[in-house]
């Protein structure tokens, strides 16, 4: 993806932007040296796919424990749709996708601090309302006339895996909706407005009894990698960084296992 | 203005000040469009306004603004008729009526989406029973125009409204005291007399129609060609594409501009030629 310019100089302007803010920030970030030995100090943000919602909100509370002076804040939302904002300039820290075609746009645009880390993986489901309105029994059902269904949009990471997967399940579906991020499918089935929709295994386990999930015996063919990477814009790259290696590590992994993702 | 008031007190002090601030407050309203303007990718543009996907975005945003702002035209002005009365009314009633018209003005429309979604939804209240006769809403075209006549009905209503109080109804009375009935008064002289407000609260509820975004993809989705109108289009573009999602822009921003400007002139009080 080329980078005109004008969007190298915006970048430019909210990094400075970001950096004149931190150094007003004043004391409360400042190095307290005599109370703690931990150097770790600042706002980390932290841009993810929204279907990172619940298992980072959960680590950086664990991480904010571990280390008092950092504050993670997090912004969720459709991986294209988020690497968009850091390719116009966008002040972020951590940045992690739901596939490694949207975190390409960030590392081509020269924006990643480093390369990026696969921390997890995920596969789609077919969930539908509990009351099954329309008998949804098989992936195949979806094909059929009637059958309301969404979507994600091709141009979020669970939209191209949807097309990937029916794809490769040699079927023809006619969606009612193609909605912006995974969530967004998840709300319409969960309020019964759709017969069905493909969704992450992950999302489908954090839905609980709102939803029920209709395993897709083929589904493992299309595995989405989860990347993740500090951002050559980040103010506080230390904090950022080791952040980075919290949700890495086996703590990490323990909780992507425990909220249905796969391992890298 | 009378000579006697000095030439300073007219032309300094506070004036100045004002000018300036409402400069800042035009830079805060123009700027933003101009930055799209600048940044518009111009060779591109040709290709892109033709292309398939912004002509149908661009068929559906106008089908389901223009169907919207008549049925805006159609239950508005009785709307604002009742509330142009309802100031004789005690008090409790006339500001919960007055509320009502602008929640949507003040609602997020995202929320205003999921209400409609709560009522009209195949599992909402109303929509239950519908749904139970074979209709279901969401996800339809005639979702688009919920949505968008949610959200612009407020401004056809005020400005009506606004126009009807200005009225001078001494002319009704006087249709009235010739023998005319209420209905034949209402139709041969209010509506002549407000029609400059009619106007202008079409043109400000087309142009909200039109760029509607929040309640329509929550309340009717998006898929291309059914729900998918241009805000939308530009939204999902402005993730992958942002050239595609500038160009899109530009087309909206050129249709509400030109309605805004096309019929100003003709229609809006205080510019008869």
């Amino acid at each position: 993806m080329k980078v005109r310019p004008s969007r190298l100089a915006a970048a430019a302007l909210m990094t400075a932007a970001g950096v004149s803010l931190a150094a007003c920030s004043g004391p409360s970030h400042a190095p307290a040296p005599s109370t703690s030995a931990d150097p770790l100090a600042g706002t980390v943000t932290v841009l993810a796919a929204a279907s990172l919602t619940e298992v980072y909100g959960d680590l950086a509370a664990r991480f904010e424990k571990l280390h008092p002076k950092v504050t993670i804040t997090e912004n969720f939302g459709g991986s294209s749709a988020l690497a968009a904002q850091i390719v116009q300039g966008a002040p972020a820290d951590l940045f992690a996708t739901a596939n490694e075609a949207t975190m390409e746009t960030v590392t081509d645009a020269g924006l990643a601090d480093g390369t990026p880390v696969v921390s997890a993986t995920n596969i789609l489901t077919l969930v539908v309302p509990p009351s099954n309105p329309a008998g949804v029994k098989t992936v195949a059902d979806l094909a059929k006339p009637g059958v309301k269904v969404a979507l994600c949009d091709k141009s979020v990471p669970c939209g191209s895996a949807a097309i990937s997967l029916l794809a490769a399940e040699k079927l023809s579906v006619t969606p009612v909706t193609l909605e912006t991020d995974v969530k967004a499918v998840l709300t319409k089935v969960e309020l019964d407005e759709v017969d069905a929709g493909l969704v992450y295994v992950t999302d489908a386990r954090t839905a609980g009894a709102k939803v029920t999930q209709i395993p897709i015996p083929d589904a493992a063919n299309v595995i989405n990698r989860y990347p993740i990477v500090v951002l050559a814009g980040s103010t506080h790259k230390a904090a950022a960084r080791a952040f980075e290696q919290f949700i890495l590590s086996a703590t990490g992994k323990a909780a992507l296992k425990n909220a249905g993702f796969g391992a890298p | 203005m009378p000579d006697s008031v000095p030439r300073s007190a007219r032309r300094r002090g506070p004036a100045f000040a004002v000018w300036v601030i409402a400069g800042v407050a035009l830079a805060l309203l123009v700027l933003p469009l101009l930055a799209v303007l600048l940044s518009a990718p111009w060779p591109r543009i040709p290709a892109l306004l033709i292309a398939p996907e912004t002509l149908q975005a661009l068929g559906l945003s106008v089908l389901t603004a223009v169907i919207s702002t008549a049925l805006c035209l159609v239950l508005g002005i009785p709307l604002a008729v009742v509330l142009a009365r309802s100031v004789a009314w005690p008090v409790v009633p006339r500001r919960l009526l007055r509320a009502a018209v602008t929640i949507p003005l003040v609602l997020p429309p995202v929320v205003g989406g999921l209400a409609l979604l709560l009522l009209l939804g195949r599992n909402g209240i109303l929509g239950r029973v519908l749904a139970a006769a074979g209709i279901t809403i969401p996800f339809t075209t005639g979702a688009v125009v919920i949505a968008q006549t949610f959200v612009a009905m407020p401004f056809l209503v005020f400005a009506v409204e606004g126009a009807l109080r200005g009225a001078d109804r001494r002319v009704e009375l006087a249709a009235a005291s010739l023998g005319a009935s209420p209905s034949r008064v209402f139709s041969t002289v209010t509506i002549p007399l407000i029609a400059p407000g009619v106007a202008a609260g079409a043109v400000l509820c087309f142009a909200r129609a039109l760029g509607e975004f929040g309640a329509t993809i929550t309340f009717a989705g998006s898929y291309p060609g059914v729900t998918r109108t241009l805000p939308i289009a530009s939204y999902l573009a402005s993730q992958t594409d942002l050239d595609q999602s500038i160009a899109l822009a530009l087309v909206l921003l050129v249709v509400s501009v030109g309605v805004l400007l096309g019929l100003r002139d003709r229609w809006l009080p205080g510019v008869h030629g």
